[in-house]
């Protein structure tokens, strides 16, 4: 089964929240020092159910990301972990792009790919936390998708997907060549083997301009944005702890139920 | 663009009742429909829902749309879901689309607003008709919750947007109000639905619900493995709680992913909220801070979770959930 996999360069999530800062002006992030950025980790799991795909089936994986040539470590991270081939795909306006420009751009670059089974993203990017990306390239290349998944299968010429729901699952079964988004639920991805890592150092990733894949300038970059942000800010704490301290542990044990009746919380 | 009026609400149902979240969706319709004068729609799909039709009237919708018949409803996949609302919302034109986030409004939003060519914000948790402008102000936590971002849509309509789930109260019933329910039909070109739903599952919970409890005793990768859950669970139980854990207990495999709090799992607002090794990421938070009292349990001093909480103890929860749970064991007996 050949698959491609979208993967996204975000700054790391798991910083401490002490870390995170903003420049209000611009309603950029500031990305933090000394921490480099990450492949977005539901893209990283998406990454992995695509290596399941081909520990069972076999098949090829490509990796795309949308990007400058620096982002091709995460794609390089990619092929350490298993993945065959990585492509980036370079646009000056990517960065005031919005899901639907990058969503087309990428349903571009998948045409070029050519050959696929099957088509995987994360089910958000953990730096906008929207979602869009992959429904929308599977509007564009006018493809079954299924979204949230943790498991994938093929049975009967199909695909069956298990998509995860708030109480339980639901079990989809769709015609390849299919878009499916990945949930986090799919578990902790693979680290890179020894011999991943050297034979992704020495693997060329080529770049792709929006030249190579014919896309239409009108529909990326800032003036196709669908919608502008007009703000980012950090929110207020409403919060203001009061720590227990006591002599021992259990002392303030003890303290915190006496505290918690007397708030009236129990 | 003048075209485009009203908002329309696209509700959900369990077991042919308007859900909660369905409510909160149409207190914040309500209140954008005023803004702007124009009218609130309520979308319901379901079989024999002409009694709740009626009653979505009373939480002040001023149009009821519902589709009860045609449908193979035991299979509704997305693709129905979305030709149905792009069906009505060609009727209709409203300016607004309301969904909540939910695993139904994840799906079918983006599919939605890509296949009307619009714009979409996903997880807003605050919706404002702008005084001068009359644009929406769209508000939704971005950074896992580390910062909030305000979009507005330039010239696409209608705008889809999905609503974080108790980030509205829900609204009242008022049976004096009247409206108008509205029976339709609803076309589908059956060729173009290329999935098939084989089963749903529900893994029913046990005791209490999540989202209806009034206290949740909620364990993190603090908790370092499955057997310290058993201390989670006795002190939820002598609470008349119910337990719920962090994506690191989920991730490792120690609990069930259904039982996971956050942004990507369940959304809650219990009374107390006891936070026990989490170390207080914004994702997780996304899904407890609407808890009235959060207690915080860990042995790290600068854990990000005592920021957050209304009361602490820096301590190992070996030590400190037994005492909790014998002195609330105490009071219950008297």
């Amino acid at each position: 089964m050949d698959i491609i996999v979208c993967v996204k360069q975000i700054p790391d999530p798991e910083i401490p929240p002490s870390k995170f800062k903003l420049d209000i002006e611009s309603k950029k992030v500031v990305p933090p020092e000394g921490i480099p950025p990450v492949m977005n980790p539901y893209d990283e799991q998406a990454v992995e159910l695509a290596l399941r795909l081909k520990d069972k089936y076999g098949g090829k994986i490509t990796v795309l990301t949308l990007g400058s040539e620096a982002t091709s470590s995460i794609a390089k991270h990619a092929l350490a972990m298993g993945a065959d081939e990585g492509i980036v795909i370079t646009n000056k306006a990517f960065e005031d792009s919005d899901s639907f420009s990058k969503a087309y751009i990428l349903s571009q670059a998948i045409k070029k790919v050519g050959d696929y089974d099957l088509v995987l993203c994360g089910r958000q990017a953990a730096d906008w936390d929207e979602g869009l990306v992959g429904s929308i390239i599977a509007e564009n290349l006018g493809l079954p998708l299924v979204t949230l998944a943790e498991a994938v299968d093929v049975a009967n010429g199909k695909l069956k997907v298990k998509r995860v729901i708030l109480d339980g699952y639901q079990v989809f079964t769709v015609p390849i060549p299919a878009v499916v988004t990945v949930s986090n639920e799919v578990g902790r991805p693979r680290l890179p083997s020894g011999w991943g890592i050297i034979s992704a150092s020495q693997k060329q990733i080529p770049v792709w301009s929006v030249d190579d894949i014919e896309a239409d300038s009108s529909k990326t970059g800032a003036s196709a944005a669908r919608r502008k942000l007009v703000k980012l800010f950090i929110p207020e704490r409403e919060r203001k702890c009061e720590i227990i301290e006591r002599e021992t542990t259990a002392e303030a044990s003890i303290e915190l139920v006496d505290t918690l009746i007397k708030a009236g919380a129990i | 663009m003048a075209d485009y009026k009203g908002v329309l609400i696209c509700g959900e149902l369990a077991e042919d009742k308007i859900t909660t979240v369905t409510k909160e969706l149409t207190n914040t319709g309500r209140r954008l429909s005023d803004d702007l004068n124009q009218p609130l729609s309520l979308l319901l799909i379901g079989q024999n829902i002409q009694e709740t039709a009626a009653e979505a009237i009373s939480f002040g919708a001023d149009r009821v749309f519902y589709i009860a018949e045609g449908l193979p409803f035991a299979e509704s996949l997305p693709e129905h879901y979305v030709a149905i609302i792009a069906s009505v919302f060609n009727q209709i034109k409203p300016s607004i689309v309301l969904l909540s986030h939910t695993d139904m409004g994840r799906d079918i939003a983006p599919r939605l607003a890509a296949s009307l060519g619009t714009t979409v914000c996903m997880d807003c948790i605050e919706l404002e008709i702008d005084a001068d402008s009359k644009s929406l102000l769209q508000t939704k936590p971005v950074y896992g919750g580390n910062a909030m971002a305000v979009w507005v849509s330039v010239n696409y309509r209608p705008h889809v947007v999905t609503m974080r789930p108790r980030s509205a109260s829900p609204a009242q019933s008022d049976p004096s109000r009247k409206g108008q329910i509205v029976p339709i039909t609803v076309e589908i070109d059956e060729s173009t639905i290329k999935g098939k739903l084989l089963e749903t599952v529900k893994e029913e919970a046990k005791g209490i619900k999540l989202e209806e409890a009034k206290v949740i005793v909620a364990g993190g990768g603090g908790i370092g493995g499955s057997e310290g859950f058993q201390l989670i669970q006795e002190l939820a139980q002598v609470l008349g709680g119910t337990i719920g854990i962090t994506r690191v207990p989920c991730d490792e495999g120690w609990m069930p992913t259904s039982l996971e709090i956050g942004q990507t799992g369940h959304i809650v607002s219990p009374d107390l909220y006891f936070a026990i090794g989490i170390s207080g990421a914004p994702q997780h938070l996304a899904g407890c801070s609407g808890s009235k009292c959060i207690v915080a349990i860990n042995k790290d001093p600068e854990a990000h979770i005592f920021k957050e909480a209304d009361f602490g103890i820096v301590g190992d929860y070996r030590e400190v959930l037994p005492i909790l749970i014998e002195k609330c064991k105490a009071l219950r007996a008297t």
